[in-house]
């Protein structure tokens, strides 16, 4: 298995979404330009030029007509991802971390840190189908106990009934979306210990999976918030990603980027590192990162994983023919 | 007993049930008891030692001339003189009573002094001074008098205590499945494991959050685990778990050190002195292990336990003293400035009396089986006298050899375990001055004379990175050469054809190593990059010089391998915080199970003692080894059989759990269909689906076209 290396960014890589046709990929860094890719070949289709911070997290429609980004620079933006230009800014007080379109693509959830006297929060946006008629106006507004600490993801639960947050408080919630109600939280018994920093979820919205600093990953039944596995690793948990082809789940992580300057030949050992959904073993790696894994990126085709890394580089894994092979 | 009665009305109130609280599930931080009283006498024994009576600065004079009231100023002024050079008396602290009828003095007096350690130094040094032929003084700590006052007049027999059958301490070594222990230290708790390497997992044997304040380690022979704390040390062992079998008072200690036969611990206590200036204050105690007694305790400034070396070393250098090999435990030695101290345990004091002056000595090494001292002396007078290495008979302190050594830099002694070898490695200057190599000196401590030869390197120049004998055995390895490839070369002090030389067996060329771990049987080595060179590991059979596995444990801090030399752990220490944890390996370097421990500190195999065999005897089974291990060979066939029938068994439970959800998410995915397609404004959305089931799709593909223009014959 070659990887293909993209190098198109600048700084640390942030975050990696395919399209639902799984032919196109995108990708948000701390550089202030999110950038679009043909999935298959990983040559670069242009940018999307507006932003003034580094970008968190992006979103693209089911029809992959739009694409929403939320960035440091206090807003989130509506893109045309065709032509790549700007239809739409909303405003926040702080810095977006994370947006997610609702199914059907009319509401999109947005997730905003805390920032001066601006408590954390998560906001549901209305999206409307011409963008003459958008409005900035949130739909629901939802508060963490503790708003000082940052909400690093939030997703739609099953038919947009349910949000489901998580992030540095170590405790993932599930919010009513009619009613803003609290339905559900993690306990200590089973949560995760330290902060919460990615979430990912299946397809079909029935499970989920949580990558945190505790060095663990946790999948959960995304409407009864159950504990189904934990997986195990050494390093801190920065990115999560589930094939949805095989029982496979890849973890990507390493220290924090401060510690991990100073030490030259730790170099390419930065691992994505595959484990099986069911038994909870670990299966394999892929090596190559000069950098810990901020963001991983399954294709809905399942024949093909995207990582992100610290290093400004994507590197895009085409499986060989022996990956769809592996018995344990 | 109002106050459970108060307890029982509060709880009651608050529906708690105290039958069901086990009061020993709790846990306390150490250091702080809540101020529950605890059932263990010994804990207010301690407290009672220290509890400070705020008279520890005064020390009493006794022996004092009694004089009239008119020399008695003549007297005080004597007494400031001599107690003012000993530390400072503080103001109208020196108090001499005078006895009212006759206006004489007593013959005592008190002084004050500023702080509890002049004091004490003031009642060492003047304890037994000569005021004049008549007159020698008796000090004590006003403290101690209490004590002193009440001793009986009258002797009392001791009481014999009746005989209490002690737990057998060898226990562990008499497993069925013939396994070895290890400690492990990780975040508050530390655990012993047996380790299981059948069942491919460890088995616990005793579990302890906060056992010890600093770290553990194990005797010598494995019979005792020693654990630090404020107070002092404590060692563990016995049949089933680890109870506590005696404890050795030395608060703040900092490091232990048995002797190699486990009768006597050594502890070390260090202070930092309050003034930068002063040396640290240093304290040593030798205790007998098995009755607690203290044998002998060492006081000083740390500059009296080293050598101060250059670049003036805090405290001294580890441990300070060093015992003599075998199991006896007769001798311990001690380096500082121009002395080698060399005491025996049947006195506790310095054999004849007299510590050796070697001016300039270095280092001292001893043999680790006979009472064989070696020593190195560096070059004196820029060169004009020669560096020297002696090897010292010890208690008749002869010299038995001796060997000058021009324009050396460094030297370095290595025992081989059983004591037939001394390897010292010398680092001579080149003619410039301006660089080092490196050559061996080989002593050979059983024959005649005790020949030396001299080793050096093919390519004279290669920086000697690492040295190791083979225990028990005549090989030795070392790793020379440029980083980061050095090459790694393996000699033998005696071959088939060539019995009294050393010759070359091996160089391994460009190897990723930079410590070598010999096997305690000898004829395996791992050739370790640990640290930097990233866990490199290399399993090396040196009778066959062929490599029997590469592996890598990313990042591995140490290596140790278990006392029978059948498995090696290779750990990840919390040095830095990634992937800490311990991985075991066979010896032939087949991964045997990994475990993962956030705030892994330390790991250590339990010691066994020397085997009770003859060497014929271990022969004899070496030779018929098939015959013996057709019984361990049939057991573990079945273990393996078992756990695979285990692992099976989980797997199907595991798959079972997982078809369950996965048929319940599909249920209600089904029935959520056309809310998602009202969502999604009627777009028929569930393609999805298709997508996981197997699809079946001809092609037809059109590869080529040629047309050919067919002849229709006439």
């Amino acid at each position: 298995m070659r990887p293909i290396l993209m190098k198109g960014h600048e700084r640390p890589l942030t975050f990696l979404r395919y399209n639902k046709d799984g032919d196109l990929l995108f990708s948000c860094a701390k550089d202030h330009t999110p950038t679009l890719w043909f999935a298959d070949n990983g040559e670069r289709l242009g940018t999307y030029r507006g932003h003034n911070g580094a970008v968190w997290c992006c979103d693209v429609s089911r029809d992959s007509s739009r694409l929403i980004t939320g960035s440091a620079d206090q807003t989130a933006k509506l893109w045309d991802v065709k032509s790549g230009k700007e239809l739409f800014t909303f405003k926040f007080g702080s810095p977006t971390r994370s947006v997610d379109f609702a199914l059907g693509d009319h509401l999109a959830v947005i997730t905003t840190d805390h920032f001066v006297d601006r408590m954390a929060a998560i906001h549901v946006k209305r999206i409307a189908e011409d963008p003459e008629d958008q409005v900035s106006d949130s739909v629901l507004v939802l508060q963490c106990p503790d708003g000082k600490k940052r909400i690093n993801r939030a997703v739609w639960g099953p038919l947009n009934q349910t949000i489901v947050s998580a992030g540095e408080d170590t405790v993932i919630r599930i919010w009513d979306t009619e009613t803003g109600k609290l339905l559900n939280e993690t306990n200590e018994e089973v949560g995760h210990k330290k902060a919460i920093t990615s979430l990912c979820k299946a397809a079909d919205d029935s499970h989920f999976l949580t990558g945190s600093h505790d060095k663990t990953a946790k999948l959960w039944d995304m409407r009864t918030l159950t504990l189904i596995k934990t997986y195990t690793t050494g390093v801190p948990v920065n990115a999560v990603a589930m094939s949805p082809l095989l029982n496979h789940v890849v973890l990507g992580g390493g220290q924090d980027a401060s510690a991990v300057t100073t030490t030259d030949h730790r170099a390419g050992k930065f691992e994505a590192k595959f484990y099986d959904k069911i038994l909870q073993e670990e299966i394999g790696g892929v090596k190559g990162h000069f950098g810990p894994i901020n963001a991983l990126a399954f294709n809905p085709d399942g024949k093909s994983f995207s990582s992100g890394g610290e290093d400004g580089y994507v590197r895009l894994h085409h499986f060989d023919s022996d990956y769809f092979n592996i018995k344990i | 007993m109002a106050a459970v009665v108060d307890i029982d009305a509060l709880s009651a109130q608050l529906g708690v049930n105290w039958s069901e609280v086990n009061l020993d599930s709790i846990q306390l931080p150490p250091g702080n008891n809540f101020g529950i009283e605890s059932d263990d006498e010994a804990v207010y024994h301690d407290d009672q030692s220290e509890f400070d009576t705020g008279f520890g600065n005064i020390i009493v004079v006794d022996h004092l001339p009694v004089v009239p009231k008119e020399k008695f100023e003549k007297l005080e002024g004597v007494l400031k003189k001599i107690y003012n050079q000993l530390g400072v008396i503080k103001e109208n602290g020196l108090w001499m009573p005078v006895d009212p009828d006759t206006k004489m003095t007593l013959g005592y007096c008190f002084i004050e002094f500023n702080t509890p350690q002049e004091a004490q130094n003031a009642k060492e040094k003047s304890h037994g001074y000569k005021l004049d032929k008549t007159h020698i003084f008796a000090v004590n700590m006003f403290d101690d008098f209490d004590r002193l006052m009440n001793v009986r007049e009258e002797w009392e027999p001791p009481q014999a205590r009746p005989y209490v059958p002690g737990e057998n301490l060898q226990k562990w070594l008499t497993d069925e499945k013939a396994r070895d222990q290890l400690v492990i230290r990780s975040g508050p708790d530390t655990e012993v494991y047996w380790n299981d390497a059948r069942q491919k997992k460890p088995e616990p044997v005793h579990k302890r959050p906060y056992w010890t304040e600093s770290y553990v380690q194990w005797s010598p022979l494995g019979t005792y685990l020693v654990t630090l704390h404020k107070q002092g040390a404590a060692v563990w062992g016995g049949a089933d778990t680890f109870t506590r079998l005696m404890r050795y008072q030395h608060s703040m200690v900092k490091l232990v050190d048995f002797s190699p036969g486990e009768r006597y611990l050594v502890t070390y206590h260090s202070q930092e002195p309050s003034n930068p200036r002063d040396a640290s204050k240093v304290e040593i105690k030798v205790f007998d292990v098995r009755t607690g007694r203290m044998m002998r305790d060492f006081k000083g400034s740390a500059d009296e336990f080293s050598i101060g070396g250059p670049g003036g070393v805090a405290g001294a250098s580890w441990p300070v003293f060093r015992w003599a090999g075998g199991k006896d435990d007769k001798y311990f030695a001690k380096l500082s400035k121009n002395t080698i101290s060399v005491y025996e345990t049947e006195t506790f004091s310095l054999i004849d009396k007299k510590s050796m002056k070697v001016d300039n000595v270095v280092d001292i090494c001893w043999s680790p089986t006979d009472s064989i001292l070696s020593l190195f002396v560096p070059e004196q007078g820029g060169g004009n006298q020669p560096a020297k290495v002696a090897l010292v008979q010890i208690p008749s302190k002869v010299e038995l050899r001796q060997k000058n050594l021009f324009s050396v830099s460094d030297c370095k002694m290595y025992w081989q375990s059983s004591g037939e070898y001394l390897a010292v490695k010398v680092d001579r200057y080149t003619k410039t001055k301006k660089s080092t190599y490196s050559g061996f000196e080989l002593f050979r401590i059983k024959e005649r004379d005790i020949p030396i030869e001299v080793l050096e390197l093919d390519n004279k120049n290669d920086k000697i990175i690492a040295f190791a004998w083979e225990p028990k055995g005549h090989r030795f390895a070392v790793i020379h050469g440029d980083q980061p490839r050095p090459d790694v070369s393996f000699y033998s002090m005696k071959t088939a054809q060539n019995t009294g030389r050393v010759s070359k067996l091996a160089t391994l060329k460009a190897k990723q190593a930079n410590a070598l771990f010999w096997s305690p049987t000898g004829k395996y080595i791992i050739l370790a990059g640990l640290k930097g060179f990233n866990g490199q590991l290399e399993f090396f059979n040196v009778d066959e010089l062929e490599t029997m596995a590469t592996a890598e444990h990313f990042m591995a801090t140490d290596i140790e391998w278990d006392p029978t030399g059948r498995y090696v752990a290779t750990a990840v220490t919390s040095v830095h915080e990634m992937e800490n944890g311990f991985t075991i390996w066979s010896f032939n370097g087949n991964l045997v199970y990994r475990i993962l421990k956030d705030h892994f500190f330390q790991l250590a195999w339990r010691p066994r003692p020397p085997s009770f065999l003859t060497a014929e005897k271990e022969e004899e089974i070496a030779k018929n080894l098939k015959k013996y291990s057709k019984k361990y060979e049939a057991e573990d066939q079945d273990v393996s059989l078992l756990l695979s029938e285990q692992d099976r068994e989980k797997r199907r439970a595991l798959k079972e759990e997982w078809e369950k959800w996965v048929m319940q998410w599909k249920s209600l995915h089904e029935e959520e269909k056309l809310e998602r397609q009202d969502l999604r404004d009627g777009e028929v959305s569930d393609v999805e689906e298709d997508e996981y089931e197997a699809k079946e799709v001809e092609f037809e593909d059109l590869i080529d076209v040629t047309e050919e223009i067919v002849q229709e014959s006439m």
